[in-house]
């Protein structure tokens, strides 16, 4: 069993106060996760990132089609809290995910709920935060620390969980660039170092850049799949759906639009600049 | 500026009341509040006096900050006092002049009940500038946790006030903001007559309502997220553990107690 996430034409829709569905949020999504992959989902507000997200870990359940995570169905509640710890969530605003006034005490928040044993609690607590770099902080409160010093305290709190897979949604979106770099390096540190999973929901295109897949959703569907320099060389279709493409990839495209011969997979800046000397060779 | 506001007033250190087990901190309390009620002599005060400055002398926080936790106190404290003090008619008549008329009985309520207050709150503030709000909240849950048995929600309540302890700086900060925000906007908050004012309290106090809201909501799916259900079966990353310092501190503390009880029989 290689693929983490199975899922198999998932419908959504919420329900009002009166438990009537309304309309639907999530119409027919399948999507396959390989163990250890880095996934990036984009798509614009409204478009759904989120509630997928929530049926990852069972905050949500299918209305209908099915989603196994690490062999687990969603749908099978007794399994619930195996299911959430092997696939930890971490939330946009780090402020209301941080439940303790005592950085440690937070990260140990999840294995006290599992009812882990002291000892074994106070060496996954100090690994995780030394995983991520903030073992000096861990008698601080967490009104004290920078946005994105938090949002590492809250990826402690999962990666001490020992998840297979951690899903993020918007991680980076309230913070500042010296935030956002602390905490993509660490995401992207427990991919390489730990082999976890990640499903990374953003709203920034060089975040997606770096993945090793992107899906791109709109409207409740799953749009574009592939691999991000695939993706992002379909400028017009990534446009068509009111998403940007990094500024390398459109330049690229601009370029080839006007007659130039660009290869199509360029990302980064470096790439960019190294294709149009060749231009000029 | 609000973000200047302590609650708790808790003091850190490492003297060896900071170090006692909050546990027995919150026992040893209880014992010296009823030490100070046990008789109404000049004797038993002393023994609460004695036994109130041994413990601020150990606590490691300055006498300074145990007078301003009475201070604002004190006038009304005295105003009841002299108020008791010459309306009071009870017991064997200590001194009478025209119509002023002093009993044993004033006495007893005014002067000494007003040293027993003092003392009460300089005593009980030990051991809230000893011991943080959130190790007094997991205390506190672990002396009851024996009324689980009898269904009171003692982990909900502990939660709820642990929770509470962890919001009050966001809150506060986000107060902050939006009086700044609304004062940007022409709100008179600092301002106008009390009316205005008032109501421009609402342009505050909602967008707070609001907001709280919405977190409490996101807060609660991270807590599912992170297996959270309930007290059942939960391990805790703090350890509470009483060393022989404990045992002596309350040892020290019933000696007093006794002390006191003793006192009184004999001079009544
Ligand atoms: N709790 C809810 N009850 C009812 N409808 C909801 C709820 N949450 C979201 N929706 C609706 O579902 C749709 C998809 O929302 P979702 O939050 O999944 O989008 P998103 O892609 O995460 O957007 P964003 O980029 O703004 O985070 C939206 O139309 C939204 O209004
Ligand atoms: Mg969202």
């Amino acid at each position: 069993m290689d693929n983490i996430i199975e899922i198999n034409d998932l419908h959504f829709s919420y329900r009002d106060e009166n438990g009537n569905p309304g309309a639907e949020v999530l119409k027919g999504v399948s999507l396959t996760v390989r163990r250890g992959e880095f996934l990036a989902v984009l798509g614009h507000n409204g478009s759904g990132k989120s509630t997928l997200a929530k049926h990852l870990n069972a905050i949500l359940t299918p209305t209908s089609g099915k989603v196994i995570v690490d062999g687990i169905d969603t749908s099978d509640e007794s399994k619930l809290f195996d299911l959430r710890q092997r696939a930890g969530m971490v939330f946009q605003n780090p402020d209301n995910q941080i439940v303790s006034s005592i950085v440690e005490e937070d990260v140990a928040f999840a294995l006290e709920n599992l009812g882990v044993p002291y000892e074994e609690m106070r060496r996954r607590v100090d690994e995780s935060l030394k995983a991520v770099n903030m073992y000096d902080y861990r008698l601080h409160s967490p009104s004290q620390l920078s946005g994105g010093q938090k949002q590492r305290i809250a990826i402690a709190g999962i990666i001490a969980m020992q998840p297979d897979c951690i899903i993020l949604d918007e991680p980076t979106a309230m913070l500042d660039p010296q935030g956002r770099r602390e905490v993509m390096a660490t995401i992207h540190r427990m991919n390489r170092e730990k082999g976890i999973t990640i499903v990374l929901i953003t709203h920034y295109m060089d975040e997606a850049a770096q993945c090793d897949r992107v899906v791109v959703m709109d409207k409740g569907s799953v749009v574009l799949d592939d691999t991000p320099a695939k993706v992002f060389s379909q400028v017009e279709k990534v446009k068509a759906i009111g998403l940007d493409v990094p500024q390398a990839a459109e330049l690229a495209w601009e370029l080839r639009k006007a007659g130039y011969d660009m290869p199509e997979d360029i990302l980064t800046e470096q790439e960019c600049a190294q294709a149009i000397m060749k231009l000029f060779a | 500026m609000l973000k200047d506001i302590t609650i708790g007033q808790f003091f850190p250190g490492d003297s060896l009341v900071h170090r006692l087990d909050p546990r027995f901190k919150i026992v040893i309390t209880i014992i010296f509040i009823m030490m100070l009620f046990t008789g109404s002599n000049v004797i038993c005060l002393i023994v609460g006096g004695v036994y109130t400055l041994l413990a601020i002398t150990l606590s490691g926080v300055p006498f300074k900050m145990y007078w301003k936790s009475v201070k604002p106190l004190l006038p009304f404290l005295l105003i009841t006092a002299v108020l008791n003090l010459f309306l009071v008619d009870s017991g064997d008549t200590l001194l009478k002049w025209k119509f002023i008329k002093i009993t044993e009985g004033g006495i007893d309520i005014s002067v000494f009940m007003m040293i027993r207050i003092v003392l009460l709150i300089m005593g009980s503030s030990v051991l809230t500038y000893t011991t943080s709000p959130i190790t007094l909240t997991d205390a506190v849950e672990r002396l009851l946790s024996p009324l689980k048995k009898l269904k009171f929600p003692v982990h909900e309540l502990a939660m709820m006030m642990s929770i509470a302890l962890r919001f009050i700086p966001t809150l506060i900060e986000e107060t902050d903001k939006i009086m700044s925000a609304q004062k940007a906007r022409g709100a008179e908050i600092d301002t106008g007559s009390f009316m205005t004012r008032a109501r421009n309290m609402a342009a505050i106090m909602i967008p707070l309502f609001v907001s709280a809201f919405r977190r409490a909501d996101e807060l609660a799916t991270a807590m599912e997220c992170r297996c959270y259900n309930g007290g059942e079966g939960r391990t805790r990353l703090r350890q509470l553990r009483s060393s022989g310092m404990d045992y002596i501190a309350l040892g020290v503390t019933i000696v007093f107690y006794i002390a006191a009880i003793v006192v009184a029989k004999i001079t009544v």
